[in-house]
C-alpha cells in the first residue's frame, strides 16, 4: 500500500497534457476503452475453465476412467449410470469440447474414446499451424493493400 | 486484414481461419492466381519464397522454392485439386526435389480455400458504414493426415518459424491500432 500526499497521483502528469481538474476523466476513460477494444480470444483461462467443469463432475470423471481403459460406445456408457441416454450424452458432449474425450460414428454407434496425450499433442501442433496461418495472412493483407 | 475465427479440430487434425478484407473478391484472388504476389506472402521475409512454376488450373502445379537465411532452398510443390476462380481453390501442399517433384514419406497437407462477398454479411458489426466496395471473406482450412505428418511438418519449418517469431511482433503492434 502507498501512502503518502498528492506527489504520487501527479506522477500521471509528466505525459497528460490535459488541465488538472479534468485528468481524472481522461483516466476513467481509458479505463472503460480498454476492455472494449480487446478482441474476444480463447484464453488458456477459458480452456482451463472447460476442462475443470468437465472434471467437476462424477459421471464424467468417470466415463473419462471407463474410456482411457478402452473405447465405449455411448449406448453401452448409458447402460452404467441410472440416467437417460440422453442425459448421458449430454455428459460426453461436455468432455468432447473440453477436448477430453474424442467420439466418433461407426456404423449406428457413437464411439467414445479419451486418449488424452494424442488430443493434447494434436492441440499444441495445431496452435503453431495457427501461428503460422496467422503471419501468412497479415503478409496476404499487407501485399494486398498496396496491389 | 482481420483475423474473423479460428477453429481447431484437433479430431480430424484441420485449422480453420476466417479472415476479411475491405477488397473486393477479384482482387482478393489474385493474390493465389498471380505467383510474384503469391511469393510476396507464402514465405516469411527472411525465408522468401520464389514461385518458379505456377498453373492454375484443376490438375495444374505450383513450383516454389525458399530461400533459408544460409542460403539454402527448400522446395515445395501444390497440386490443384479443384479450381474454380474468383471462389474456391483445393490443393495439396508438400515438399519437393529441385525439380518440383514429391520427395516420398514427406508429409502433404490439404488445403481448402473460399472466398465469398462479404458486403451483405452481418459479420461482427463493427460499424464500417455503408461503402460501395464490397469486402471479401476468406475461409482457408488446412488438414493433415496424421499428427506425424503435421509435427514433421511444423519441425522442418522450425527455422521459418523463429523468424516468423520477430513478426509476430509487428503484428500484435498492427492489432492493437486495428
Amino acid at each position: 500500500m502507498c501512502q503518502g500526499p498528492d506527489p504520487v497521483v501527479d506522477g500521471l502528469g509528466a505525459d497528460t497534457l490535459v488541465r488538472p481538474g479534468s485528468r481524472s476523466i481522461t483516466y476513467n476513460r481509458m479505463v472503460v476503452e480498454i476492455p472494449t477494444e480487446t478482441p474476444p480470444q480463447r484464453s488458456d483461462d477459458d480452456v482451463a475453465d472447460e476442462l475443470f467443469h468437465a472434471l467437476a463432475d462424477a459421471t464424467r470423471r468417470d466415463i473419462v476412467r471407463r474410456t482411457m481403459v478402452s473405447e465405449h460406445s455411448v449406448s453401452a456408457l448409458a447402460r452404467m449410470y441410472p440416467m437417460s441416454f440422453a442425459a448421458v450424452q449430454k455428459h460426453v458432449v461436455v468432455l468432447t469440447r473440453a477436448g477430453l474425450v474424442t467420439k466418433e460414428a461407426r456404423g449406428r454407434e457413437q464411439i467414445v474414446r479419451c486418449d488424452i496425450a494424442t488430443v493434447h499433442t494434436a492441440q499444441r501442433l495445431l496452435d503453431q499451424l495457427e501461428q503460422v496461418w496467422r503471419d501468412r495472412l497479415g503478409r496476404f493483407g499487407s501485399v494486398l493493400a498496396e496491389s | 486484414m482481420t483475423v474473423t475465427d479460428v477453429q481447431q479440430d484437433p479430431t480430424t487434425l484441420t485449422l480453420t481461419i476466417r479472415s476479411e478484407y475491405t477488397s473486393p473478391i477479384d482482387r482478393v484472388w489474385q493474390m493465389w492466381a498471380d505467383p510474384r504476389k503469391l511469393e510476396r506472402w507464402w514465405g516469411p521475409p527472411t525465408f522468401p519464397a520464389t514461385v518458379t512454376e505456377h498453373n492454375l488450373t484443376t490438375g495444374g502445379r505450383v513450383v516454389y522454392f525458399m530461400t533459408s537465411p544460409e542460403g539454402d532452398r527448400h522446395f515445395g510443390w501444390w497440386e490443384f485439386k479443384a479450381v474454380d476462380a474468383p471462389t474456391s481453390l483445393r490443393f495439396e501442399d508438400g515438399f519437393g526435389d529441385e525439380t518440383g517433384a514429391p520427395i516420398p514419406d514427406m508429409p502433404v497437407s490439404s488445403i481448402a480455400v473460399d472466398l465469398a462477398d462479404s458486403d451483405s454479411d452481418s459479420g461482427s458489426g463493427s460499424g464500417s458504414g455503408s461503402g460501395s466496395d464490397s469486402g471479401t471473406t476468406m475461409t482457408i482450412a488446412t488438414t493433415f493426415p496424421s499428427a506425424e505428418a503435421m509435427d514433421q511438418m511444423i519441425s522442418m519449418g522450425m527455422a521459418e518459424g523463429m523468424a516468423l517469431a520477430l513478426g509476430q511482433i509487428d503484428d500484435l503492434l498492427a492489432a492493437d491500432n486495428a
